[in-house]
Order: structure tokens, then sequence, then C-alpha cells
């Protein structure tokens, strides 16, 4: 059993560094610790102005997504053993802007998520005092997996297509579109999309389905983007057939 | 300086947060309101609520009956006014949510799925799976995107509350992507800011659960209510704090101590079935619980770990399909983060700190004694949780006392004046502290973590599960020195972008005065109630502290305490029965 573990640590200062170094620590190892508490060591002992974004350490919150020795992992549910003996590499998620050390701008991000009108949308709305929509589990199941989405954005590190071109609306976003077309009390999916069927939208999605294999918590992004194209493929199609047929 | 103005503005982007940000603009759809979070409201803590949400909705169930288990869960302390009008709301509130498209769990028809759950007589707690708060959050933050009148100011700290004139007119906040200092004014402002849990060395709360908005009050000179009640939840997971939801319980495991016996049965909780009965065993109280295993723990039953006594929960009984449909999530963490599976094995738990019944102290319609200021949510104490809150309560509490904020803000905001001029004044006096205070400050020799660590140890050793006249004083005396250390405190780190070691060392600082706070109060009850249980004295005492605490902070640091007493509307106090 080893006693410590390097890691190599992503530093950016803006106000000091033009481009982002690496710093080494040697921290205790434990069987018990996540790469984040590693971090959380780091930052409580060594050095102070490391800069990282965490709050459940329970796989729950979506804040602490960083790349670990090349591939985007959430920090608190990856632990130290994995990688005996080291060095461990952490690094901010790939293809976001650095904002400093290993946090990331995400507003690109966040406006993803609203473009996609993820709420209830209904032409009527049934009064409170008629009581719940009913909805039976099977009809839950339906969207029930990609409501599961907590918003950590490994899916967009993970994904070339999103690399190449930020344009492109991404996996996480449209597993939230989906999430919302499929729940029987929604009435929104024209709508949506309309809004998705631009080039942007789905067709930059090439099926590599790394999105999927990245989520760490069973999404299938990749899942709702299929459904999504052939929706949107037939949609198109039929709106050749019979113009007046939608709407 | 960034100088923006709105009508009512959000202190927080939790489950409060978000439902008191869509009741004023339902209210009035004109009014420019802010929010204002550290960090992106989904990230809230609201996320990690995972059992579920009390409402009546069942034909077999009434109002009376969940008042009635609130009020003796909380060992007599909650105002019954309160209690009433929340389990009133309570119903529609979740309906609502429903509607807005929450994914809660059903029956076989379609309609409504409820669960029992700990102190509760009857099923009525309401769950999506065992991630209801995580449901909860994100359906509350997807909708509030529809409204164009909130403006969100994600990941931006304030630092404190701007008051002219004896009201409240604003905040000043720090944008953590630039450093730069605002001065966000608004008519009203609602603080929404969550618990406190990491005063405590061992508690279940985020990173974020500094008791923020309990010390921007306290310090603009707003009475704290019922400081001294900290609820430890029986079952966390050892090292780590993780919750195992008391669903876990609800759906049938058991409390089984090193002999693999149900200890719960020798400390008046009922005697064990095979299957879970309510108000009964691992369905009574948490502080029972949690007393349970200190006692237990005393003789000699718990089991040794490196990361502390233990007793163990098992739920292999229920089978792979219930675990798997309905605690899924249970079975991740334990999977995850305990490398046990929790079909095959017993999960080993002990009490951590995991809820603040205390905090800012208002009336039934989320108002503070300061003029303006509204408080909801965890940060807030109604009271409607007394000494004790019943799981299952809080989520829905966010709801009642979130969507009463927000519209007793907006109905304020509607016919009041600007803000004045010389809060802003004031806002630049507030920048120029963090510049001298921290952000060039280059003298100090105290890290962070050390006071950080002692302060947690303190109020453990003083303020834990049991608590001594004689512990607690000392507790406080060590707290006061931390406070003159602090003063005292090394900042590294200089720099504008994203400076994480400056929000760790305000929020150090507003730990500190929530964790005096807690050890002033629980000094003074000289009675043992609920969560607040005093080996010195180990009766109720409803002749001089069926009354609330309310702790007001002093011109020179020191705090001051007042009694106020509990409103009793239709249930005289009795004694708590649980297991009959
Ligand atoms: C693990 C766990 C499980 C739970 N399970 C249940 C359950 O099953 N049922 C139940 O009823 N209750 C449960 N609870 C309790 C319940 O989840 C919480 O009481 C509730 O979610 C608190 O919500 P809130 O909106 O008050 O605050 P939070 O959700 O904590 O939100 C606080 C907000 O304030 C913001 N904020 C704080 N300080 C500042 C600052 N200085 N500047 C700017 N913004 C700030 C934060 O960014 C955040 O947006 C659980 C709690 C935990 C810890
Ligand atoms: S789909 Fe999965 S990987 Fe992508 S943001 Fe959601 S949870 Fe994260
Ligand atoms: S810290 Fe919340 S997901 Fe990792």
């Amino acid at each position: 059993m080893i006693d410590t573990i390097t890691l190599e640590v992503a530093r950016y200062r803006p106000e000091q560094e033009t481009e982002p170094t690496f710093e080494r620590f040697e921290v205790p190892f434990n069987k018990d610790w996540v790469v984040l508490d590693a971090l959380n060591y780091i930052k409580d002992r060594l050095d102070g102005s490391l800069s990282y974004r965490w709050s459940c350490r329970m796989g729950v919150c979506g804040s602490c997504g960083m790349m670990v020795n090349g591939e985007p992992k959430l920090t608190c549910a990856t632990f130290l053993s994995k990688y005996v003996p080291g060095p461990i590499r952490v690094e901010p998620l790939r293809y976001f802007p650095v904002v400093r050390d290993l946090a990331v701008e995400m507003t690109d991000f966040m406006d993803k998520l609203k473009s996609v009108k993820p709420w209830i949308i209904r032409q009527e709305e049934r009064p409170l005092s008629e009581g719940e929509y009913l909805q039976t589990p099977v009809q839950l199941d339906n969207y029930k997996q990609f409501s599961m989405c907590i918003n950590c954005m490994i899916c967009y590190a993970a994904c070339p297509v999103y690399g190449l071109d930020h344009h492109f609306i991404g996996p996480a976003a449209l597993a939230l579109a989906q999430r919302y077309n499929m729940d029987s009390r929604d009435q929104g999916t024209d709508e949506r999309l309309d809004l998705l069927s631009q080039h942007e939208g789905i067709w930059g999605c090439t099926f590599v389905g790394e999105c999927t294999k990245a989520c760490p918590k069973n999404v299938d992004p990749a899942g709702a983007i299929q459904q999504y194209k052939l929706k949107a493929a037939t949609e198109w199609f039929k709106s050749f057939l019979m113009p007046w047929g939608r709407k | 300086m960034d100088i923006s103005s709105h009508d009512v503005l959000l202190v927080g982007g939790g489950g409060a947060g978000l439902r008191a940000a869509i009741a004023v603009s339902e209210t009035n759809p004109k009014l420019k309101v802010a929010v204002v979070s550290k960090v992106y409201p989904m990230r809230s803590h609201t996320v990690s609520a995972e059992g579920g949400a009390a409402a009546v909705i069942k034909s077999n169930d009434s109002l009376d009956e969940h008042a009635y288990d609130t009020v003796s869960g909380g060992d007599w302390m909650s105002d019954q006014d309160a209690v009433e009008a929340f389990v009133k709301e309570a119903p529609e509130e979740m309906l609502r949510l429903e509607h807005w498209g929450c994914p809660w769990s059903r029956e076989p028809d379609g309609h409504i799925a409820v669960r029992p759950f700990g102190g509760m007589k009857k099923e009525r707690t309401w769950f999506a799976a065992d991630k209801t708060g995580f449901h909860m959050l994100h359906t509350l933050f997807q909708t509030s995107l529809k409204y164009n009148a909130i403006t969100r100011y994600d990941e931006f700290f304030v630092t404190k509350l701007l008051v002219d004139g004896g009201r409240v007119q604003g905040v000043v906040a720090i944008e953590l992507m630039s450093g730069k200092i605002h001065a966000i004014l608004a008519k009203a402002v609602i603080l929404c800011t969550g618990g406190c849990g990491r005063v405590f060395p061992f508690t279940t709360n985020a990173n974020i659960k500094n008791g923020d908005g309990m010390a921007l009050a306290y310090r603009a000179g707003v009475p704290l209510k019922d400081m001294e009640f900290v609820q430890y939840h029986p079952t966390g997971l050892p090292f780590t704090g993780i919750l195992i939801t008391e669903a876990a319980r609800s759906e049938g495991g058991y409390l089984l101590n090193k002999d693999g016996y149900r200890y719960l049965q020798d400390y008046n909780l009922g005697t064990p079935q095979p299957k879970p009965v309510l108000r009964s065993m691992e369905l009574g109280p948490r502080d029972r619980l949690s007393q349970a295993f200190v006692k237990e723990m005393e003789k000699g039953r718990t089991i040794d770990t490196p990361y502390g006594p233990v007793v163990h929960l098992d739920i292999r009984h229920l089978g792979e399909k219930i675990i798997n449909t309905k605690l899924p999530f249970v079975r991740e963490l334990c999977l995850k983060y305990q490398n046990i599976d929790p079909i095959k094995e017993m999960i080993p738990v002990r009490p951590v700190v995991h809820y603040m019944m205390g905090g800012v102290h208002t009336d039934l319609n989320a108002a503070t004694a300061l003029t303006g200021l509204y408080a909801a949510g965890e940060v807030a104490c109604v009271s409607i949780n007394g000494a004790n809150r019943l799981g299952s309560n809080s989520l829905t509490e966010l709801l009642v006392f979130g969507a009463r904020a927000g519209k007793a803000a907006a109905a304020f905001a509607s016919e009041t004046a600007e803000p004045g001029s010389h809060v802003v004044a004031q806002a630049m006096d507030e920048q120029r502290r963090l510049e001298r205070q921290f952000l060039s400050k280059t003298d100090g020799r105290e890290s962070i973590a050390t006071i950080r660590e002692e302060m947690q140890a303190t109020i453990e050793k003083g303020a834990g599960i049991y608590r001594t006249g004689d512990l607690l004083a000392q507790a406080a005396q060590n707290l006061r020195r931390l406070q003159e250390r602090f003063q005292n405190v090394a900042i590294t780190d200089h720099s504008y972008t994203f400076n994480t070691e400056l929000t760790a060392v305000l929020e150090l600082a507003f730990m500190l005065d929530v964790a005096e706070t807690i050890v002033q109060s629980a000094l003074q009850r000289s009675e043992s109630r609920g969560a607040h249980q005093r080996t010195d004295f180990p009766k109720r005492d409803d002749e001089k502290y069926l009354a609330h605490s309310l702790i007001y902070r002093n011109e020179d640091g020191s705090s001051r305490l007042e009694y106020l007493p509990v409103t009793i509307t239709r249930w005289p106090p009795a004694e708590r029965v649980y297991g009959k």
C-alpha cells in the first residue's frame, strides 16, 4: 500500500499567467478518498489559492466535473485508488473556456438549456382544483431517464461534435428537450421541434455516442438525440406530403 | 462599483428561493425580480434531498392529523397557527409542482403515490423515487426560465444587507467570475439561503451550507429564533456523512446494534414488527432515534470503525426489486461511496448533523423584524418545525412559505418607494472593508482550515446530541477566542477572478457568528426538549420554556436573548408518545 499519491493539477490565473500550466502536489493516499477530497486537501493545507467548484459531494449537484487523466469525470465520485500509483492529472472540463484553474465558463451551456423551452407547455392549463394530471408508471418511465440529468456538462466534454462546433446544442440540452416531449402532460413537442430542427440543433450529431458512455447518471443523451432525429425527419418529410398536416 | 435596481431580490436559488421568485412574478408580473445565488440555482442544496415531501392528499388522511404529527414531532415548540396554515396550503403547492412537471412517483392508476415517513401517522409523503429534492429543484428551476421578469445573478456571493432608515434596500454581492463588487438594490429582499450544517464537522449538508443568510440578518440586527435546535439524522454513512434517506426505513429497513438486535425497542419506541408500523420503532422521530444511538454507544453495543462507532441499517429483506424501484439512489450511494451492495450487505450508519430547526425569526407571511426583509426555507424559522422537524416537512415548507414570502414581498414592493441613494455609500464602505480585511491583506497568520476545524470540533463537543451547561460554557469561550484569532486569518489568494479562498473566508466568518448563536441559545435553555437535550436538565419545562428563544446581536459582537411564547391553538402540550 502506498502512502502518498501525486496530483498534477492544471493552474490558470488570468492575472498571472497567459496560458495554463501544471502544478504537482503530493497528497496522502487514502483508499476512501475521491479526487475531490485530494483537491480539498490541497486547498486546505498546501495551496489555498487553488480554485474549483464543488458542493454536494454525493454526485447529485453536478458542480465538480473535471478531466481526470484525460476523461471527463465527477471528481466526487472518482476514487483515487483507481489511479494508483499515480500521478493523476486533473484539468478543467474540455471544450469550455477556462475561467480560472479548474473552473470553466458555463453561460453557453446555461443558454442552451433555456433555449429548448424546458418547461411544461400546454394549450390549456387544468385548474389545480381538478387535481393532478394522471400519469401511469409506464408513462413516467417514458421520460424518467431523461429527467435524471444533473447538468454536469460531462457529456459536452466528451462530445467531439461540440468540440468542433460550439453552435451544436449538445447532448444534455437535447435530452432535456426530449424529457419534456415524452412527458404525457406536455404539449410542446412541435414548438420545440421547430426550434431544434435547425442544423445547429440536432443535425450536427454524428452518432458517436460518446456522451452516453461518459454520462455518470445513465441519462443516455445519444438515445434522446436518436429519437429526436427520427421524429424530426418524419415531420420534415410529412411537411412536404401534407403541408397543412402540421398544426 | 456596478449598481442595479430591482423590485424584489431573492438571496438564494434553492427550492425556497425559486418558488418565491415565481410567486412574485405571478402576483405582479410587472415587478422586476432578481435571484442572486452563490452557485448556479440547480446546484443548490435542495438537490440532495432524497426521501420526499409531505402533504395530505389521500382520503384516509386529514389536515388535523398532519398538524398533530408535526406539533407532537416538534415537542410542542411549533407555532400552531403556522402549522395549520402549512398543512392547509401544502396539498395545493405540491399539486402545482405536479402541474409544472415534477416527476412524482405514481400509483398504477396514475394518481400520486405516497410513502410512510418517520413520525407521521399516515402515509402522506410524496416522492420522486429517492431523488425528490433533485426533481423538485430542477422542475422549479426549469419552470422559472419561463418568467422573463426574473433576472438571475448566478455565482454572485452576497456579503451584506443594505439597510437605511429602518428598512432593507438591497445587498452587496461579489461577482465571482470577475471579482467585481455590485450594489444590487431592491425594495424588498427575501433570504432563502438554506441551513448551516457545515458549522459541524460531520454533516449531510453540502459545502455551501454555511448559515450565510442567518449571519447576514443577525448582523443587520434581526433576531434569530430557536437556534439551539439542531437536527441529527440517525442514518449517515460514516466518513462521508452522506445521508441514507429515512425512506429506507419507511420501506421496512431495520436498525440493528452489534448483536443484530433492533435496539430501538429498549427506548420507548414500540415493539418490533416485521413490517414497518407508523410512528413506531424505526419510524420514530429523528431526535429520539439519534439519542438512542448515543445510549447504545455508551452501553458498548455499537460497532467500531475507523470513522467512529456505527450501527447497521439492514434493508436486505426488502429484496432487489423494491430496492431498485423505491430506493435506487440509496443503492447507488452505497455502491459508489461505501463500496457495499445493500441488497446483500448491511449499511453502516451513524447520526449526522442534518437540519436547522432554528433560523431567522419570521411571522406567518415570512416577514422578519426588519421592514422589507423576508425569509423562507431552511434559513427561516416560522416556526413549524419546533424542537424537531419531521422528515419530509422541509421540502413542503420551501413551497408553502416560499410562495407566502413571494406574495408578501410583491405586495410590499408594489407600494414602496425606490431605494434611496444613501445605501450606495454604504455599499462603497462594504467594498472598502472587503478590500482591506481580505483582498489586500498580507499579514495574517492563522489558517482558514484550522480555525474552521477547531470551530467544528468545539461546537460538536459543546452542542452535540447531548449537552451540559459546563460544556456549552466552554464552547462559548472557545468560540470567542476563535473569533479573535479569525481577525488574524491568512489570505494567500489576492486575485479577483473566481477567488474561492475569499468565499471560504467569508463563509467562515458567517459560520463563526452562527455557531455562537447556537451555543448561546443552548446555554440559556435549561430544559430538554426535542433535539435539545441537556443532561443537567433532563426534563421538559413547559412552565418556563414553552417559548421560542430570540437571539440578538449587540454592537460589540456579544449577544442577548429574549423569549417569545409559543402559539398554541388546538393542541395543548402533552407527552410525546411513540410506538403505541
Ligand atoms: C441530504 C439531505 C437530504 C434531505 N432530504 C429531505 C427530504 O427527503 N425531505 C425534506 O423535506 N427535506 C429534506 N432535507 C432538507 C431540505 O432538503 C432542505 O431543508 C431544503 O432543501 C433547503 O432548501 P432552501 O431552499 O432553504 O436552501 P438551499 O437549497 O440550501 O439553497 C440555498 C441557496 O442560497 C444560496 N446562498 C447561500 N448563501 C448565499 C450567499 N452568501 N450569497 C448568495 N447566495 C447564497 C445558495 O447559492 C443556494 O442557491 C434534506 C437535506 C439534506 C441535506
Ligand atoms: S446528460 Fe449526463 S453527462 Fe450530460 S449533463 Fe446530464 S448528467 Fe451530465
Ligand atoms: S460535488 Fe456535487 S456532483 Fe460532485
